[in-house]
C-alpha cells in the first residue's frame, strides 16, 4: 500500500457481520425439502407431475416478475418464495390437472393474494392455501378427479376417489395404513406420501428452518380427534397420513408470514389447524379439511399476536 | 456455580484466529495522539502544554469532575500541538499530540501505591486512570465506589469475550492471570465482599485451566471460575449476572442494586497491575484481526497509537480496507479512517476487505420471528422498527424498547438482513427525546 492512511471507510452501525442464512436461503431449503415428495410423487404418478410443477413454477415466478416490472417495485423473485409458492400450488391440485388451470391460480395466489397485498412479508393468507380453495371453487371437478397411482390403475379406471372420499362417502375399502405411508394412493400431487414429506419435514426442523412447534400441534391434534373420534390409534394414524395432513403441517402452516411467531401462538395455532381440519373431516360435508383449517387459522393470526404478545414482551423475567 | 438456566442467545461464528499466539509489544511509533475523552463522563482538561516532556506515567489530562478518570501519557516525548478533532460520536474532542523520543522514561509519579482504607484504594483506583476496558470505558473507580458498598456481596469479573475474533481477555487470563487474581483479591478485601466468579465462555479452555491452577496454586478459597455456553451474547453486563448469580437485572439499574459488582477482566488485570508495579494504564492489549490484514495477532499498544501504525506492525494490509471497526464486529464502532487512534477501550482492531465490509441490502421483513427469538431479554425488534417508522412512541414504550442493549443479535440473525439493532437505537433515542419533552 502506497499511501500511509486509508479515508473514506465504510461507517456503518454494528453488527458489521451478519447470518449466512438469508431469506433466499431459507426459501431454497423449503424447496430442497419438497423434493423427496416430488421424487415420490413422480413415482407414483409418472412424469406430468414433473410437467404440472415447473409450469406452475414458472408461472408464479413469471407473475411475480411481471408485476414487480410493471409497478416498478424493486424485482423480488430472486428470494425463490415465488418459486416456493408454484411448486406448493403444484402440490395441492390433482396430477392430471389441466396446466392452464394451474396457471389461473399462481395468477391468483401471486398477484392477487401476494403482490396486491403488498408482497413478501404482507399477505395475511398462505398464497398457495388460497389458491388452492380458489381453484377448488372454480374447477370443483377437475379438483375432484384424482388419477390412481400407477399401481393400481387398470386399463378401464385411471381415476378414483381418494381415500378421504371413500371415509366421507362411506362404504368401500379403505386404503391401508401402509399404503397411506408410502404413497400408493390417490390425492393431490404432493400429499401423497407422508414418509416423503415426513422426511423433508424433519430436515427443515434440523435445519432450524421451522419450528416443530406448529407442526407437533397440527399432527398431534388430527392424532388424537382421529383416535377419539373412533378407530383408536390406528384410525388416529390413518387420518394423520390421509391427505394434506402431512404437507400442510409441515410446509404450509409454517409459512413465515402468515404464522404466529412466539410459540405459545403456534400451539394455539397447530392446535386450531388441527381441530378445524378433523371438524370438517368428519362432521363436514368436504371430505378433506386442511386448506379450509390453515386459511382460517391464518386469518386469526394477528388475534393469536395480540393475544401472545401480552404475555411475552418484557414479561416473566424481565419485567420491569 | 452456573446456576444453570440461560437466556436467548445465538450462534455467532467465533473467528477466534488469535486466541494462541502470544502478546506482542509493539515498537513505540513516532506520534501518538491521546484523547482527553477516554471515559464516559467529562473529558478531561490537558495538564500540559505544547512544548513540555513528558514521560511515561504522567499525568496529562484530568478533570475534577465526578465520572471520570484521568489520562496518563503512554510514552516519553514532547507534546507537539494540542488539537481540537470531531471524534467518532460527533462532538469534538481535545488531543495532545506527542512526538516521542522512543526512551520510554518513566515518570517519577509512577510508584506502587500505598493503600490502607477503603477510600484510599478507590483513589488508587482513580489514579491509575482504568475504565470499563470491555468497550463500555466507564470509569473503574465509580463502580467500586457504590452508595450501597455495604450491601455487595459479590465480584463478577467478566471475562466472556462473546465478541467473535477478539481474543484479549483470553490472553490475558493465559498471561497474565496473577494480576487478574491479584486485582479480584484486592477488590474483595477493600469492598468486603465474599464471593468472586470469573464468567468464562467454554471456547477458551486455555484461561479456564490456567485459572483454576493458579487458584488452586494461590490457595484461594472464594474465588471460583463459571464456564458460561460459547454463545452470543453471555458477556453483556445484564446477561453475565443472569447467567452466573440468577438475578435479573433490568436497563437503568446498576449491579450494586443487586449486590454485585461487575468488571472486566482486563480492567481487573490492569488494577492488579498498577498494585505491582505502580504503571498506570498507558497501554493496553489489542487483538488485530480481519481479512484485510496481514499477520492477525494481539499487540500491547500504547494508547494513542494511530491505527495504521498498529496495522503496519502486523505485516500491513494484504487488501484494501474498506471497514475498520474499533471493538468486536457485533457492537463495536466503525471508524472513518485509519488515522484515528487507539483509546482505552479499543479491545480490537479489526479490518476488512470489501467482502466482508459490505452493507447488505434490506429486504421485506419475512415475518419469521427470528429476531424476537434470538433476544436475551425476549424483547420485540420487529415491533419496534415498525413502531419507529410511524414514530409510535405509545407502542414503543408498552413494548418495552429502552430495555433493549443493543447487542446487535437481531440484525445479526435476521435474513432479510434489515438493521433491527440499529432501528433500536433510533427508536431509544426517539423515546428519550419524547420523555424529555
Amino acid at each position: 500500500m502506497d499511501k500511509k492512511f486509508h479515508n473514506n471507510l465504510i461507517v456503518s452501525s454494528a453488527p458489521h457481520i451478519v447470518s449466512e442464512y438469508d431469506t433466499t436461503r431459507l426459501m431454497g431449503t423449503v424447496l430442497l425439502a419438497l423434493l423427496p415428495s416430488l421424487i415420490a410423487s413422480t413415482y407414483v404418478f409418472g412424469a406430468r407431475v414433473l410437467l404440472l410443477c415447473a409450469v406452475s413454477v414458472i408461472a408464479s415466478v413469471g407473475f411475480e416478475w411481471l408485476y414487480n416490472i410493471i409497478t416498478k417495485k424493486r424485482q423480488t423473485i430472486g428470494d425463490l418464495s415465488a418459486a416456493l409458492t408454484g411448486l406448493l400450488i403444484a402440490f395441492n391440485v390433482p396430477s392430471n390437472f389441466p396446466l392452464w388451470m394451474a396457471v389461473v391460480g399462481a395468477f391468483f395466489a401471486i398477484v392477487i393474494v401476494k403482490q396486491l397485498y403488498g408482497g413478501i412479508g404482507k399477505n395475511f393468507v398462505n398464497p398457495a392455501i388460497a389458491a388452492r380453495i380458489f381453484l377448488f371453487i372454480s374447477f370443483a371437478s377437475a379438483m375432484s378427479t384424482w388419477p390412481l397411482p400407477k399401481m393400481a390403475a387398470t386399463a378401464d379406471a385411471v381415476t378414483g376417489p381418494t381415500p378421504l372420499g371413500v371415509l366421507a362417502e362411506g362404504g368401500g375399502d379403505l386404503a391401508s395404513l401402509g399404503d397411506l405411508f408410502f404413497g400408493f394412493v390417490g390425492g393431490s400431487t404432493g400429499e401423497v406420501s407422508a414418509l416423503a414429506l415426513l422426511i423433508g419435514g424433519v430436515f427443515l426442523i434440523w435445519k432450524k428452518v421451522i419450528s416443530p412447534i406448529i407442526p407437533c400441534a397440527f399432527i398431534g391434534t388430527v392424532f388424537v380427534i382421529g383416535a377419539i373420534q373412533g378407530g383408536g390409534i390406528m384410525m388416529g394414524l390413518w387420518h394423520v397420513c390421509a391427505g394434506g395432513v402431512m404437507l400442510g403441517a409441515f410446509f404450509m402452516a409454517t409459512d413465515y408470514v402468515t404464522t404466529p411467531k412466539l410459540p405459545m401462538g403456534q400451539l394455539i395455532f397447530g392446535i386450531g389447524c388441527g381441530f378445524i381440519t378433523m371438524l370438517i373431516r368428519c362432521w363436514g360435508s368436504y371430505p378433506e379439511g386442511v386448506s379450509f383449517s390453515i386459511l382460517l387459522m391464518n386469518i386469526c393470526v394477528p388475534l393469536i399476536n395480540n393475544f401472545t404478545y401480552k404475555y411475552y414482551c418484557g414479561g416473566g423475567k424481565n419485567e420491569k | 456455580m452456573s446456576q444453570g438456566k440461560h437466556l436467548p442467545s445465538i450462534l455467532v461464528p467465533h473467528h477466534k484466529n488469535t486466541a494462541g499466539r502470544e502478546t506482542e509489544v509493539m515498537p513505540i511509533p513516532d506520534v501518538v495522539k491521546i484523547c482527553m475523552s477516554q471515559s464516559i463522563g467529562a473529558p478531561c482538561k490537558p495538564l500540559v502544554e505544547k512544548g513540555d516532556y513528558v514521560k511515561v506515567g504522567q499525568r496529562i489530562g484530568d478533570t475534577d469532575a465526578f465520572v471520570s478518570a484521568p489520562v496518563h501519557s503512554s510514552v516519553s516525548g514532547t507534546v507537539k500541538d494540542i488539537e481540537q478533532v470531531r471524534g467518532s460520536m460527533g462532538g469534538f474532542e481535545t488531543l495532545i499530540v506527542i512526538e516521542t523520543d522512543k526512551k520510554q522514561e518513566v515518570s517519577e509519579e509512577v510508584k506502587v501505591p500505598v493503600v490502607n482504607s477503603f477510600e484510599e484504594f478507590v483513589k488508587a483506583v482513580r489514579d491509575c486512570g482504568v475504565v470499563g476496558l470491555g468497550g463500555a470505558s466507564f470509569p473503574t473507580h465509580i463502580k467500586l465506589n457504590p452508595k450501597n458498598v455495604d450491601e455487595c456481596d459479590t465480584l463478577v469479573v467478566n471475562a466472556a469475550e462473546c465478541e467473535p475474533f477478539i481474543t484479549g481477555d483470553n490472553r490475558e487470563m493465559v498471561e497474565d492471570a496473577q494480576d487478574v487474581l491479584d486485582g479480584m483479591q484486592l477488590i474483595m478485601n477493600y469492598l468486603d465482599l465474599k464471593v468472586g466468579y470469573i464468567g468464562v465462555e467454554e471456547n477458551k479452555p486455555d484461561a479456564i485451566e490456567n485459572l483454576n491452577r493458579m487458584i488452586e496454586q494461590n490457595g484461594i478459597k472464594n474465588i471460583e471460575v463459571v464456564k458460561l455456553q460459547s454463545r452470543y451474547p453471555k458477556g453483556a453486563e445484564r446477561v453475565l449476572i443472569y447467567e452466573v448469580t440468577g438475578k435479573t437485572m433490568n436497563a437503568g439499574v446498576l449491579p450494586a442494586q443487586l449486590g454485585v459488582i461487575l468488571d472486566n477482566v482486563t480492567t481487573i488485570g490492569v488494577i492488579g497491575n498498577y498494585f505491582r508495579t505502580g504503571m498506570p494504564l498507558t497501554r493496553r492489549r489489542i487483538t488485530v484481526d480481519g481479512d484485510a490484514v496481514a499477520n492477525p495477532k494481539n499487540v500491547y499498544v500504547p494508547i494513542g497509537t494511530q491505527i495504521a501504525d498498529v496495522v503496519e506492525y502486523c505485516g500491513g494490509y494484504k487488501k484494501e480496507p474498506k471497514k475498520i471497526i474499533m471493538g468486536g464486529p457485533m457492537m463495536g464502532r466503525a471508524t472513518k479512517s485509519d488515522e484515528s487512534c487507539t483509546m482505552k477501550n479499543t479491545g480490537s482492531l479489526l479490518c476488512f476487505s470489501k467482502e466482508m465490509a459490505e452493507v447488505k441490502e434490506e429486504t421485506a421483513c419475512i415475518n419469521c420471528g427470528r429476531c424476537l427469538n434470538a433476544c436475551p431479554f425476549k424483547l420485540v425488534p420487529q415491533i419496534y422498527a415498525e413502531a419507529y417508522q410511524r414514530r409510535d412512541v405509545v407502542k414503543l414504550e408498552k413494548f418495552k424498547v429502552m430495555q433493549c442493549m443493543e447487542c446487535g443479535s437481531c440484525s445479526f440473525i435476521c435474513p432479510a438482513r434489515r438493521p433491527l439493532s440499529f432501528y433500536n437505537k433510533l427508536a431509544k433515542g426517539l423515546v428519550k427525546e419524547a420523555s424529555a419533552k
